[in-house]
């Protein structure tokens, strides 16, 4: 009698328990790639491109302000009235292939850029890595340009990572060909590196900052870009609300052609704002 | 004596035909399903692993949470950030048991029993399906509802994809025996 009981007792010991099988599935991995979602909330940072591209398609709709600054006092109502705008469309044409134009009303510089995503962080990868490069044309009326000079080229690798939940870095090497340059200092070639932060206050809301340091010689009037602001989201939209000493919104612009000092008051509020429209809601 | 020794045998028997009777999912499908004022929300799950353990009935399905595919790639950021934070939750499991089933051939109704850990949240549940067993092959179907706010899920106030208190879910689950290396 009592060997029954003990091979009842194996019997037993054979079936196996619920955590036992959920070791046994977790050993075998599952299919899930882990890739890290939303490591910014927009395509941009703040003024310059984010890691980030719209699905396929997938049309956004982005309009950017700069103010002027607010140290201009009460005259001009704090920088409120004097703006600066950009308008812009991007379409995913994949996931990870965007295009997008996008004409300002500074300079009346119309730019149209090509991004793709090279690397999504994952399980099997540390980064996230976008490639970009963009072509910005100043089409005003500017005594002494003229054809080709009145174009930029821009070329960027947006690397970032998502650290936790909350946390997420991007450096942006750039080099940026402009084929006429403001002052005889400036070098036709600028090269910048870009960083880029966020972080999470709540499920809505995050703080953004971003510095554009240049790294080659530049012209004593010239600034580096930064930028402090908040990401607000509502489902739909996204809100960037930000101070920066940038007033341009393309590459040219702001990385290499900020005048003003942040640290001085010269800071202008701006904001973007985005929309996007699934033009196939539908796809499997 | 020899009496015994009859049961011990098949006993013995039953235990090494018994041993490694387990069964994988070869293939899953899990749907979400809300209706809401604004518009419908449906998403799909493909990506869930099971196993089924033949003796004990014992079962565990592990549901990644990122792999939820949403029909617009703003809504399935929404999810994954603000309401599943997958983030932090990243896996929902089910552990429990099928209750009322006796692995007979054939369709029968069946009920599984236990918990569900989703958004961090354990809840005992109770869900009743049908499993439809054909020689080797295990077909495991349930629809059911989870309240959101049983696993904390909040719904803001003020969104634009409005999502309705309880989704209805829909799994299916095919199973084929597991070779335990």
């Amino acid at each position: 009698m009592r060997r029954i009981s003990i091979l009842l007792l194996l019997f037993g010991f054979n079936s196996f328990a619920q955590d036992e099988l959920l070791e046994l599935l977790e050993s075998e991995g599952t299919a899930d790639k882990g890739y890290a979602i939303a490591t910014f909330k927009s395509t941009r940072v703040i003024n310059g491109h984010s890691i980030e591209t719209r699905s396929n398609g997938s049309l956004e709709f982005i309009i950017s302000h700069r103010f002027g600054t607010l140290n201009s006092g009460y005259k001009e109502f704090w920088g409120l009235d004097f703006a600066n705008m950009r308008m812009g469309l991007e379409y995913g044409l994949t996931d990870n292939l965007n295009i997008g134009i996008g004409r300002s009303s500074f300079d009346k510089v119309v730019d149209g850029f090509i991004k793709y995503r090279l690397l999504r962080q994952s399980n099997n990868s540390p980064v996230t890595m976008t490639a970009f490069a963009s072509i910005a044309r100043k089409t005003a009326e500017i005594e002494g340009l003229s054809g080709l000079d009145r174009n930029a080229y821009t070329a960027q690798l947006l690397i970032a990572k998502k650290f936790n939940s909350n946390f997420s870095l991007q450096i942006t090497p750039t080099v940026i060909q402009r084929n006429l340059v403001l002052t005889e200092d400036d070098e036709n070639l600028l090269l910048a590196i870009g960083l880029g932060a966020r972080y999470k206050l709540s499920n809505r809301v995050a703080i953004v900052t971003e510095y554009y340091p240049q790294l080659s010689g530049k012209a004593e009037q010239f600034k580096d870009s930064f930028a402090v602001g908040v990401d607000i989201e509502t489902g739909g939209h996204v809100f960037q609300l930000h101070f920066t000493n940038a007033v341009q919104m393309n590459e040219r612009g702001f990385i290499g052609e900020t005048t003003e000092d942040f640290w001085d008051g010269d800071i202008h509020y701006g904001f973007n704002i985005t929309r996007v429209f699934d033009l196939r809601p539908n796809k499997k | 004596m020899k009496k015994y020794y009859y049961l011990i045998t098949l006993l013995f028997f039953v235990c090494i035909t018994s041993f490694g009777q387990k069964y994988k999912t070869e293939e899953s499908y899990i749907k979400f399903y809300s209706s809401a004022p604004m518009e419908d929300i449906e998403a799909v799950n493909e990506s869930s692993t099971s196993i089924i353990d033949m003796d004990s009935k014992n079962i565990v399905i592990v549901i990644p949470i990122t792999s939820f595919e949403f029909p617009k790639e703003l809504m399935q950021e929404h999810f994954n950030e603000n309401y599943l934070e997958s983030d932090k939750y990243p896996k929902a499991t089910f552990k429990g048991k099928l209750t009322n089933w006796d692995g007979q051939e054939g369709k029968s109704s069946a009920t599984a029993e236990g918990t569900l850990e989703l958004h961090g949240v354990s809840k005992e549940i109770k869900i009743d399906g049908e499993i439809d067993k054909k020689g080797d092959a295990l077909n495991m179907s349930a629809v059911f509802i989870i309240k959101l706010e049983d696993y904390k899920i909040k719904i803001p106030k003020a969104v634009f994809y409005k999502i309705a208190e309880e989704v209805e879910v829909t799994a299916k689950f095919d199973y084929k025996p597991y070779a335990k290396n």
